[in-house]
C-alpha cells in the first residue's frame, strides 16, 4: 500500500507556481494521479482551468510531456500520440521495451459536453490510454456556465436562478455509465478526499489493457461558492450524501468503494454551497425533494448493480 | 523576465522549460492569513502536503517541516485537514504585504 | 519499378501514400475522397504498409489525431473533402500554429448548403488563411507529383508547416487516366527520413506543447509561424527542381501556357486548366494572341512572380471555382488584382466564377471569356468586373 510519506518524496510532475485558485481541487487530484505510474507519461489536456492556469507562456507548471490542442479533443489528440508511439515501435524507431503511458485530461465541459464524441470514438477504437475527467460541475474557466454535469437546481451563469427560475432544471448526465456502456476494462468514480482510493484507481487505470476512464469530483470554491478551506469536508459530504458515489467497474463488474454508514440528507450538501442558496426559498422546495429522490434512485440502482456483480 | 522577440522563440508554440512556473510566486496572493507549523504537535501524516493546492508544504528528508511561503496562498486547507487534537497547523493573521516589484 | 498505371485521382493519392508509408494515417470517409481512405485501409489490411491507420469518428478528430501524432514526432497524412475539411477548420489553424507538417489530400468539393458532392474549390478556399500551404493539381499525374513533394516541402526544417494538395472532386478523383507511378524505392529516397523536432515521444525532454499566450506573446508566436510559410517559396522551388531532375517532371509556382506573345490571358487553376489549354489552342488557331496561366501554389501566393508574368498583358480574366460573397471578387482574383497594384503598367482584369457544385466548364465558356477579353483589350473598358460562367440567368 502506498504511503503518503513516500508519495511526497516523488518528483512532482505538476509543480508550484501554477495559477489555479485558492483552495482549488484540481491540483489535489493530479498530485495523486500523476504519481500512480512511474513510467514516462504524455498528457493531452483539454482547454479549461487546468490547461490555462498551468501554461501561461512563458511559464509552464508541467514537468512532464504535455500537449494542448483544443477544448473538445483531448481524447483524439492523445489517441494520435499513442498511434504514433505504436507506429514508431512497429517500425523499430522506438526501442521495443520503452514504455510510455498516455493520459487524456479534461474538465466536465471538455468531457461530458463538447468532447464526448471524441472520447467515445477514442475509447471505442481501443487506444491504450487513461482519460481523467475532473468534474467540477461547471465551465469554471469561462466563468461558471452550465454543463451537462451541473446538478439540478444549481445556479450557473447560463442557467441562472431568478424570480422565475430555480437554476438548472435538468439533472446531471451520468458520464461514468456512458463510459461503462463502451465496455472498456476500467471505469471508476473517485474523489480527492479519499486519496488511497483515488491512487488505487489511477493505478488500475494505468495498468488496464485498453482504455480506462476516471471521473473525479473536483472542488471549485470559486464557482460552488464556499469557504475554500472547507473543500475536503465537502468532498466527504458528497460521498456521505451519495451525491458523488465512489465506485469502480472492472470488466463490467461494479464495486462500491465507499458506503456511508448513515446516508446523510442532500440538504446538508445543498446548504454548504452558495450555488444552491436560492433553493431554500419556499417555491423551490420541490427541487430539493426532487434532488433527494434522484440521489436515492441512483444510489439504489448502483447498489443493485454492485450486488448483481458480486454474484459468482 | 526579458521577453523574447519572435525570432528567439522555439518554433511551434512550445515551452521547453519544464516546470519553470516555480518563478511565479503565488505566495504574493496571500491576503491576511497564513498557516503556522507547530512541529511538536505534528504526527507526520502528510495530509497537509496532500491537500495543499499550491505545493507549499515543505518536505525535507521525509518529514513535513513547515511551509514555503513563496507559494502558500493562505487558503487554509492544510490547517482544516490537519488531524491532530492539538493542531499542528494554525492559521494566523498576517499583514498584507506590498508585492515586491521584480519578484514575479 | 516505375510503371504507367491507369488510375483515378483517389487511387493515385492512395498509391503515393503506399509508397510514402507515413507513420500515421488518420482519415474519415466523405465523397469524393472516400476511396483514398478505403484504399489505404486495404493496403494496411493486406500488409502493404506499416502505417498506423486510424479511422476516427469525425474529421475533427481525424485532424486532432494527426496533430497528436505529428507532435509525437512522425510523418502523418489525412484526406478529406468539403464538409470534412470544414469540420476540421478549427484544427487546421492549430496544426499550422504548432508547426506540424501534416500533409492532407483534399479532393475539392462544394460546401453545403445546398449539399452537393461535386467539385469546386469552396472548401480549400475557406481554409486559405489557416496557415497551410496549398498546392492544386490539374490531373492525376500532378496530384501524384504534388502529393509526394508536399512531404518534402512541409517537413523542411525552415518550413515546418502543414500542406494540403487539392485535386478536383470527380473530375480528377474519379476519372481514370494513365499515371506514371515512380519506383517505390526512388520515391522513398526522394522523401527521406522524417526528422522530428521536439517530439513528445522523447520523454526525456519534457516539453509543453500548445501553451496559452496572453497579449504579450501571441503576436510573437504568430509572427514566428508566418516565417515558416514565408520560407517556403525557396523550398517549393528547390523541391520542384529536384523532383524534376529525379523524375523528369519539373514544377514551379504556376504553369504558363502559350503566354509568350499573349495580349490577353486567362488564369485558372486545377482541372479546368486542361480544358482551358484546349480552348487556347483553338483560339490561337483562330488567330487570337491569348495564353493561359495555371497557378499551382495558392499559399504562399506567388504574387511577385505572377504579377511579372501578367504585367504586360492587356486584359486578364481570372476564373475562380469558388465565390467569396460580399468580397471584391473571388479569392484568386483578389490575390492577382492586388499583386498587380504596384505596377505602373498593368492589365485590365476581370473575374469569372465558374463551376460551383461541379457545373461544367467547356471550351465554349473559355471562348466566351476570350471574346470578352478581346473587347476589353481593344476598348480598354471593363463593363462588368465580376461575371458567372455557364449560369442560367
Ligand atoms: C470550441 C470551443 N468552444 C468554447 C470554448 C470556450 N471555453 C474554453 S474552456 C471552456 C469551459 C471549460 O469547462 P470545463 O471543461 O468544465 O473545464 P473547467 O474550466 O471547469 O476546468 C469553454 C466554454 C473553446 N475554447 N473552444
Ligand atoms: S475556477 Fe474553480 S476549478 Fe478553476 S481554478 Fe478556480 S477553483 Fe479551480
Ligand atoms: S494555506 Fe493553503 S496554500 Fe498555504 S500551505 Fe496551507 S494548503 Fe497550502
Ligand atoms: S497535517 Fe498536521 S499532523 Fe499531518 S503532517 Fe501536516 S502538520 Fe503534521
Ligand atoms: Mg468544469
Amino acid at each position: 500500500m502506498a504511503k503518503l510519506k513516500d508519495l511526497a518524496q516523488m518528483e512532482d510532475r505538476l509543480v508550484a507556481g501554477h495559477g489555479m485558485c485558492l483552495g482549488c481541487g484540481i491540483p489535489l487530484i493530479f498530485k495523486i494521479i500523476l504519481r500512480a505510474t512511474e513510467d514516462p507519461l504524455i498528457i493531452a489536456n483539454a482547454t479549461g482551468c487546468l490547461e490555462v492556469c498551468t501554461t501561461i507562456f512563458p511559464r509552464t507548471a508541467w514537468n512532464v510531456s504535455w500537449i494542448h490542442s483544443a477544448f473538445e479533443n483531448a481524447a483524439s489528440t492523445i489517441a494520435g500520440v499513442e498511434a504514433m508511439y505504436k507506429a514508431l515501435k512497429n517500425k523499430g524507431k522506438i526501442p521495443a521495451d520503452k514504455k510510455i503511458k498516455f493520459l487524456g485530461v479534461g474538465g466536465d465541459g471538455g468531457t461530458y459536453d463538447i468532447g464526448l464524441q471524441a472520447l467515445s470514438g477514442a475509447v471505442e477504437r481501443g487506444h491504450e490510454f487513461v482519460y481523467v475527467c475532473y468534474d467540477n460541475n461547471v465551465y469554471a474557466n469561462t466563468g461558471g456556465q452550465r454543463s451537462s454535469a451541473t446538478p439540478l437546481g444549481a445556479s450557473a451563469t447560463t442557467a441562472p436562478s431568478g424570480s422565475k427560475s430555480p437554476g438548472k432544471i435538468q439533472g446531471r448526465k451520468d458520464l461514468a455509465q456512458i463510459m461503462v456502456a463502451h465496455k472498456i476494462p476500467y471505469v471508476a468514480q473517485a474523489s480527492p478526499h479519499r486519496w488511497q482510493d483515488l491512487y488505487n484507481k489511477a493505478k488500475k487505470a494505468f495498468e488496464a489493457v485498453g482504455p480506462a476512464f476516471l471521473n473525479v469530483l473536483c472542488l471549485c470554491p470559486t464557482e460552488w461558492k464556499y469557504d475554500e478551506s472547507k473543500g475536503i469536508k465537502l468532498a466527504q459530504l458528497a460521498a456521505d450524501t451519495c451525491v458523488w458515489p465512489l465506485y469502480e467497474v472492472e470488466n463490467g463488474r461494479y464495486k462500491i468503494n465507499y458506503k456511508p454508514k448513515q446516508k446523510k440528507p442532500v440538504l446538508e450538501w445543498l446548504e454548504s454551497q452558495g450555488r444552491f442558496r436560492h433553493l431554500f426559498k419556499e417555491e423551490n422546495a420541490w427541487i430539493i425533494e426532487k434532488i433527494q429522490q434522484d440521489v436515492d434512485r441512483d444510489w439504489e440502482w448502483l447498489t443493485r448493480l454492485a450486488e448483481i456483480s458480486s454474484r459468482p | 523576465m526579458k521577453k523574447e522577440t519572435w525570432t528567439e522563440l522555439a518554433i511551434g508554440a512550445l515551452n521547453l522549460q519544464a516546470g519553470n512556473s516555480v518563478s511565479n510566486l503565488t505566495g504574493t496572493w496571500r491576503s491576511g492569513r497564513k498557516p503556522e507549523f507547530i512541529e511538536d504537535n505534528c504526527i507526520q501524516c502528510f495530509f497537509c502536503w496532500l491537500y495543499c493546492p499550491h505545493f507549499a508544504v515543505r518536505v525535507e528528508e521525509g518529514k513535513v517541516t513547515g511551509f514555503n511561503y513563496d507559494y502558500c496562498t493562505g487558503c487554509g486547507l492544510c490547517a482544516e485537514e490537519c488531524p491532530t487534537k492539538e493542531k499542528a497547523i494554525v492559521m494566523v493573521k498576517e499583514e498584507t504585504k506590498i508585492i515586491e516589484e521584480g519578484k514575479k | 519499378m516505375k510503371a504507367v498505371k491507369i488510375l483515378n485521382g483517389n487511387q493515385t493519392i492512395a498509391e503515393a501514400a503506399r509508397q510514402i508509408n507515413p507513420d500515421v494515417v488518420a482519415a474519415y470517409p466523405i465523397t469524393p475522397s472516400t476511396a483514398i481512405v478505403e484504399t489505404i485501409a486495404q493496403f494496411k489490411a493486406d500488409g502493404m504498409i506499416s502505417s498506423e491507420f486510424v479511422c476516427p469518428e469525425s474529421e475533427h478528430s481525424a485532424m486532432s489525431v494527426c496533430i497528436g501524432a505529428a507532435a509525437a514526432g512522425g510523418r502523418v497524412m489525412t484526406a478529406t473533402s468539403s464538409q470534412g475539411l470544414a469540420l476540421m477548420w478549427e484544427m487546421l489553424y492549430i496544426a499550422a500554429g504548432l508547426r506540424l507538417p501534416v500533409v492532407a489530400a483534399i479532393v475539392n468539393r462544394a460546401l453545403s448548403a445546398p449539399i452537393n458532392i461535386h467539385g469546386d474549390h469552396s472548401d480549400t478556399m475557406g481554409a486559405r488563411d489557416s496557415g497551410w500551404i496549398q498546392i492544386y493539381s490539374e490531373n492525376c499525374q500532378e496530384a501524384y507529383d504534388n502529393f509526394i513533394q508536399a512531404f518534402r516541402i512541409g517537413e523542411h526544417l525552415d518550413v515546418r508547416t502543414p500542406v494540403l494538395v487539392g485535386l478536383d472532386g470527380f473530375i480528377i478523383s474519379h476519372s481514370a487516366e494513365p499515371v506514371l507511378i515512380e519506383d517505390d524505392r526512388e520515391v522513398r529516397s526522394f522523401i527521406g527520413e522524417f526528422k522530428p523536432v521536439f517530439p513528445l515521444l522523447d520523454t526525456s525532454r519534457k516539453i509543453t506543447v500548445g501553451p496559452i499566450d496572453f497579449t504579450d506573446y501571441y503576436f510573437e508566436h504568430k509572427r514566428s509561424q508566418i516565417e515558416g510559410i514565408e520560407n517556403s517559396p525557396r523550398v517549393i522551388e528547390e523541391v520542384g527542381r529536384e523532383y524534376g531532375q529525379k523524375f523528369g517532371r519539373f514544377y514551379g509556382f504556376f504553369e504558363e501556357y502559350r503566354m509568350d506573345d499573349a495580349e490577353t490571358a486567362i488564369v485558372v487553376m486545377s482541372s479546368a486548366a486542361g480544358t482551358g489549354k484546349d480552348a487556347i489552342d483553338e483560339l490561337r488557331s483562330e488567330g487570337l494572341r491569348i495564353g493561359l496561366l495555371k497557378p499551382r501554389v495558392f499559399r504562399p501566393f506567388p504574387h511577385e512572380k505572377i504579377a511579372e508574368a501578367l504585367k504586360k498583358i492587356k486584359a486578364v480574366a481570372v476564373l475562380d471555382r469558388a465565390s467569396s460573397p460580399g468580397a471584391f471578387g473571388a479569392p484568386l482574383f483578389t490575390e492577382i488584382r492586388s499583386a498587380l497594384y504596384d505596377y505602373g503598367q498593368r492589365p485590365k482584369i476581370v473575374n469569372y466564377v465558374y463551376g460551383l457544385g461541379g457545373r461544367d466548364i467547356n471550351v465554349e465558356h473559355f471562348k466566351e471569356v476570350a471574346a470578352k477579353l478581346q473587347k476589353i483589350a481593344e476598348t480598354g473598358k471593363v463593363e462588368e468586373m465580376l461575371g458567372y460562367l455557364n449560369l442560367r440567368e
